[in-house]
């Protein structure tokens, strides 16, 4: 038993990690933010490079296994970046599709995604984690959607919304209609492991955009002098950071361990912390940056508006909470 | 990244754990801050070392089984697990000896390990002072030099059980013409019932009497219970609090079995549609998990020869605040039986209220996270 990752698992971080800090991402977001996808569309194919897409299908289809603890030390390093974009989605959308084992379904988009060719955004049944709205599916070239009932259709992505995160475009996949790609028990089933992944991803991402929020604002606090001296010197301000950085440390393991199991009160655990470990990094970060951290202008905005949606995505902590006590809850 | 245990750690819990269904008292013994509890407390450890599980991870010359740290971690969950009973020597254990196996001769560890190791020598720490806690460098007590040894003179206080222990450790200042306090410190071993030494228990806030302030009058310590150089007392004392310390006073076994606890409460007699309490116990069940696991991550670092630092501060705030949260959550629970002296959570709830103070108070160690983690500039306390 050894619980860290491996030097290759590290090795594989690290790789992503240079590459999207070499990518000017804040750019990126921006124009994402204003409907031009375009740069993101080209940092998705330089992502798909280093392999990580394929860690969300199986080798049948060009993928590696699905391996969930790469793939989550992948996705900390995409919310670390600000990464815009269905990133999760399509990374879910992959996983759907490699449950369902429907080998004509497989063949036609798993390679796609796999190699970066383009977006894929989803909306699943609540039960199985899912909200109403398919994230970015103006941007996406396929919008998934499962119905209750368990029928998965290509649906049409309907009129877009905007989230309190300009990068993040919201809309909700009409009910009918679009072609009827599977359906039956195994559509559920596939749905509910994939929500589970989903779930599992965000938690991830929340946890890099809660150690993007706390790097920025030590680096803030140690520069910015008032009444003489660094404001990071003041104890009022060390406390709010080593609570951030508290919330962080112990929302680490929880995210390894979901990784490695992708049990469901695993994962809803990991989901829980990261997300409120991000929330409460977003939070104190607005604080300490005093009135500047209240601007578009300053790139730490885009990390501060996705703190809050990603909380809540693909599980609230109340839903959450509920998950972890399910076998427990008196009835 | 791996979470499976090996066959041969599956093979040690099971002793473990069958060991302790057969030992572990089916009554509670009674509180180990009482006079009574103290003696009883006593003979458990002698039983828990008869088989060699008092002190499992120390070498096996002083009574242990020379276990990794991961076995340690083992052994605790089972402990804890099988409602076994408090550690009467947790604090020789924890805090005296590691420092005792990495600066005390080899004369010293031979001849005070095994009798801490059996509970038949029981130690209380002598840290803090009247005008010394936080700031514990700024110490008065002090050590003078004399034939074969030293005579302590001055005024210990806030040590626990130390009404009912055998001896004492902590820093004495021997070097009092210093250019900074924390130079010219001396760590060193005293006897409780030694001439000059006098006791005065100190009623806790859950009544119990076994705090205690340590008057000293030029108690004669002799050289043999010096442990490193003269002079060199805070050091000594730092580096193991920044160590394993950090790990081993409060092990995760503690609270998981804990939460196991509060779960089983909210099964019996929670109310489904209280979502509010329902998400408290879900996250003291949360939190017993992310505590072990950061754990298992912090003994994976250590087995790879990394250093936990000021880590432990992270680990200390925690649990502390935790161990309250956990606490208060049950009486909450309880209702109107919250306030029951004789309930099952009465005393550990008021037992956790102290966490966040001893060890160093959480505010001290924010300040050590955010100045050796975060790099932040030290600045006024």
């Amino acid at each position: 038993m050894r619980f860290l990752p491996t030097d290759e698992q590290s090795d594989f971080a690290r790789t992503l990690r240079s590459l999207l800090g070499s990518a000017q991402v804040p750019a990126v977001v921006r124009a994402w933010s204003d409907g031009e996808h375009g740069p993101g569309h080209e940092l998705r194919s330089r992502l798909a490079a280093t392999g990580l897409f394929a860690l969300a299908a199986p080798e049948a289809y060009e993928g590696a296994g699905l391996l969930a603890p790469e793939l989550s030390l992948g996705f900390v390093e995409l919310g670390r970046a600000g990464m815009p974009g269905p990133v999760v989605e399509s990374a879910a959308v992959s996983v759907l599709l490699s449950e369902l084992g429907d080998e004509a379904l497989a063949k036609r988009f798993l390679p796609g995604l796999v190699a970066g060719e383009a977006w894929a955004t989803l909306t699943l049944p609540g039960g199985s984690g899912g909200g109403p709205y398919a994230l970015d599916a103006d941007a996406a070239a396929h919008c998934f959607a499962v119905s209750d009932a368990g029928e998965l259709r290509l649906a049409a992505p309907g009129e877009v919304l905007r989230s309190t995160d300009p990068a993040r475009r919201l809309s909700r996949p009409a009910a009918a209609g679009g072609e009827l790609l599977a359906a039956g028990p195994a559509v559920t089933r596939a749905a509910a492991v994939t929500g589970r992944w989903a779930r599992l991803l965000t938690a991830a991402q929340c946890l890099g955009v809660g150690e993007a929020l706390l790097a920025r604002t030590v680096g803030y606090v140690k520069q910015r002098t008032q009444f003489g001296a660094p404001i990071g010197s003041f104890q009022a301000v060390k406390h709010r950071l080593a609570d951030t950085l508290l919330a962080l440390e112990f929302a680490r393991p929880l995210l390894w361990a979901a990784a490695l199991s992708t049990a469901p009160g695993d994962v809803a655990a990991a989901k829980l912390r990261c997300g409120e470990a991000a929330y409460r990094a977003a939070m104190t970060a607005l604080r300490l940056h005093g009135a500047v951290g209240y601007t578009e202008e300053l790139d730490l905005s885009l990390w501060l508006r996705k703190a809050r949606p990603l909380r809540d995505a693909w599980g609230t902590p109340s839903a959450c909470r509920a998950e972890v006590l399910r076998p427990v809850t008196p009835g | 990244m791996d979470l499976t245990e090996t066959a041969e750690t599956a093979a040690f819990r099971a002793e473990a754990r069958a060991w302790l269904a057969d030992h572990v008292p089916s009554s509670p013994l009674p509180s180990l801050e009482t006079r009574e509890g103290f003696a009883a407390h006593r003979a458990w450890e002698a039983r828990l070392h008869a088989d060699r599980w008092s002190v499992v991870s120390w070498p096996e010359e002083y009574g242990g089984r020379g276990v990794d740290l991961v076995h340690w971690l083992v052994f605790e969950e089972e402990y804890w697990a099988a409602g076994a009973p408090g550690r009467v020597s947790q604090n020789g254990i924890s805090l005296l000896a590691p420092t005792l196996l990495d600066h005390a001769t080899a004369e010293q560890r031979a001849r005070v390990l095994p009798p801490m190791a059996s509970g038949e020598v029981i130690w209380a720490q002598a840290w803090s002072e009247p005008e010394a806690g936080s700031d514990l460098a700024s110490l008065t007590s002090r050590a003078v030099r004399t034939e074969g040894g030293w005579l302590l003179s001055g005024q210990k206080t806030w040590s626990s059980r130390a009404a009912f222990a055998d001896r004492a450790f902590g820093i004495f200042r021997t070097g009092p013409d210093t250019p900074k306090p924390h130079q010219g410190l001396t760590y060193l071993m005293f006897d409780l019932r030694a001439p000059g030494v006098t006791v005065r228990p100190i009623g806790r806030l859950d009544g119990k009497p076994a705090f205690a302030e340590i008057f000293l009058d030029e108690v004669f310590v002799p050289d043999q219970d010096v442990i490193g150089e003269p002079g060199q007392g805070w050091r000594i004392a730092m580096s193991t609090t920044g160590n394993e310390r950090g790990l081993t006073l409060r092990s995760p076994g503690r609270f998981l079995a804990a939460a196991g606890r509060l779960t089983a409460l909210w099964h019996a007699q929670g109310e489904p549609a209280d979502t509010a309490l329902r998400d408290r116990v879900a996250d003291a069940v949360v939190g017993a998990r992310a505590y072990e696991l950061f754990t298992w991550a912090a003994a994976a670092r250590f087995a790879a020869g990394g250093a936990a630092g000021a880590e432990s501060s992270l680990n200390k705030v925690f649990w502390s605040e935790y161990d309250i949260a956990l606490h208060e959550t049950a009486l909450d629970l309880l209702g109107a039986d919250a306030e029951r002296a004789d309930g099952e959570w009465a005393e550990p709830w008021i037992f956790s209220l102290a966490g966040p103070v001893y060890a160093g108070t959480n505010e001290i160690q924010r300040d050590i996270i955010a100045e050796r983690l975060l790099g932040l500039p030290k600045g006024r306390r």
